[in-house]
């Protein structure tokens, strides 16, 4: 495997363009502060839909939207299911639900069995995200502490997509950004100061497409 | 590193499928919703070892026996005893309460019910409430299998801890252990509860209206198809019910996108609760 963080940290400016149309993030135990900064400084005008799948308490259904909400320019929904898909919205997987995608704009959830021990599972939006937006897709996997989200980055690459995975040297438990980075070819490997800049530069590229 | 991901079922393979099962089995599933029914039919195919849909379709083409088999596993059957208890809560002081109000009976429908936990979990909380002998209750499922796992009663033992825990926030009180008797690594539950339960056979797809009701419950459900056939089911759901009945779906289905929802006021938004106003 080559050496990440020499050879990929800085190329992201690169691979900005205006071709991409949604953002799908996904992250597990330590990434909570990591998601809440990111939410801090994209501007509330950003165009492109973002989907959320963070692991999280499966019976605790209030409290954690608002939790990320407090420092977010935008507004952040945990989707009803079969709920449309709105330019700029952004959508957190709910408790104890998975959150995936369909054709036509929608996102339906399910209450079928864990996937990675997980429900919401990151593998299920990602996946779905890709069969959406192909190639038009950024997935960014955060910290974590299971696998859960490598075979979803696999698919995002298959499409095509942009894939971004949080350094594993930054992150406290990085057994989710090294499953992916062992799964499938990883475009970028970021900080997450990299990421916000990233997503700063995609705002710039986008907002009047 | 770079795995190969497992290929993709296509969507034209999926339409051969339901075409194939509506021909032979009559019945439906080309308006399911279209990720999670892929996700059914993947696993079925890992279960099985089958090595493509194509083989799929000539086992169920080839072979009556396994459709039953096939649709225990395409249906999701995953469920708790006082699934969010907040809701049982509502149930408890509020709706139920209500409905007695002008009725002397109840009549309740579980419209999808699965192995039977949120049925157990009515009885449990009429009899608390001492009305359990007003209650006719009628449970369907589309999977006989899971109807008669229904019908027995019994879980496993690891899954009491969670049933225990909601009980305690739905009723308030500390356990759920004098409803069943733990044999090896189950818990077999009381029969008396469910014994004036009725069991049916009910497909909400193709199946018609077949009775009344004061209460439906249809949680997580619906989730499974996609808008439009969310809408023909509603539809039915709404003829099911007596002017003023209740209709209870899961804490994040919504009736906004659908035809009918003006038939409907909502009661509590929270744990969705709907109240039929118009026939």
């Amino acid at each position: 495997m080559q050496s990440i963080g020499e050879k990929m940290n800085n190329n992201y400016k690169a691979s900005i363009s205006d071709k991409y149309k949604a953002v799908v993030i996904g992250g597990s135990a330590g990434s909570f502060q990591s998601i809440t900064k990111i939410l801090s400084i994209i501007p509330s005008d950003f165009p492109l839909p973002m989907f959320l799948c963070l692991h999280r308490l499966k019976h605790v259904r209030n409290g954690f939207v608002e939790a990320l909400s407090i420092k977010s320019n935008k507004v952040i929904v945990e989707p009803y299911d079969k709920e449309s898909i709105k330019r700029g919205g952004v959508y957190l997987a709910p408790a104890n639900y998975h959150m995936c995608l369909d054709l036509g704009n929608t996102l339906s959830l399910a209450t079928d069995e864990l996937v990675n021990n997980s429900r919401p599972a990151i593998d299920l939006t990602f996946d779905t995200s890709a069969y959406v937006y192909r190639e038009k897709l950024v997935g960014i996997l955060l910290s974590g502490a299971n696998k859960d989200g490598a075979a979803g980055m696999a698919r995002v690459k298959e499409k095509n997509g942009l894939t971004i995975v949080q350094d594993p040297e930054e992150s406290m438990i990085n057994a989710m950004p090294n499953a992916a980075l062992a799964a499938t070819e990883i475009d970028l490997v970021l900080k997450v100061d990299e990421i916000i800049d990233f997503l700063l530069l995609l705002h710039q590229k986008v907002k009047n497409v | 590193m770079n795995q190969v991901p497992e290929k993709e079922i296509e969507i034209a393979e999926l339409r051969k499928l339901t075409q194939v099962i509506k021909d032979k089995y009559d019945f439906e599933f080309k308006d399911y919703a279209m990720s999670s029914f892929k996700r059914r039919i993947k696993r079925i195919l890992e279960l099985y070892k089958f090595k493509t849909v194509d083989k799929l379709v000539e086992v169920l083409e080839s072979t009556p026996e396994f459709f039953e088999e096939f649709l225990s596993e395409i249906t999701v059957n995953v469920t708790e005893m006082f699934r969010d208890p907040t809701f049982w809560k509502v149930l408890r002081e509020q709706i139920i309460p209500n409905i007695l109000l002008n009725h002397d009976k109840i009549s309740i429908w579980h419209a999808g019910c699965s192995s039977g936990e949120e049925v157990f979990s009515m009885a449990i909380m009429l009899r608390e409430m001492e009305v359990l002998d007003k209650a006719k209750i009628i449970a369907t499922d589309i999977d006989t299998a899971i109807i008669n796992k229904a019908k027995l009663g019994t879980y496993s033992l690891k899954n009491m801890d969670l049933n225990s825990k909601n009980y305690e926030k739905a009723m308030g009180k500390a356990t759920l252990q004098k409803y069943y008797q733990e044999s090896g690594n189950e818990a077999i539950l009381d029969k008396s509860l469910v014994q004036n339960v009725s069991y049916r056979r009910h497909d909400l797809v193709k199946g018609g209206v077949f009775s009344k009701f004061d209460l439906v419950l249809c949680r997580n459900v619906m989730i499974y198809f996609n808008q439009s056939l969310q809408n023909d089911v509603l539809i039915k759901l709404h003829e099911s019910l007596f002017k003023y009945g209740y209709l209870v779906i899961g804490s994040k289905e919504s009736l906004i996108w659908c035809d009918i929802s003006n038939k409907f006021i909502v009661v509590n938004n929270e744990e969705k609760i709907y109240k039929k106003v118009k026939d």
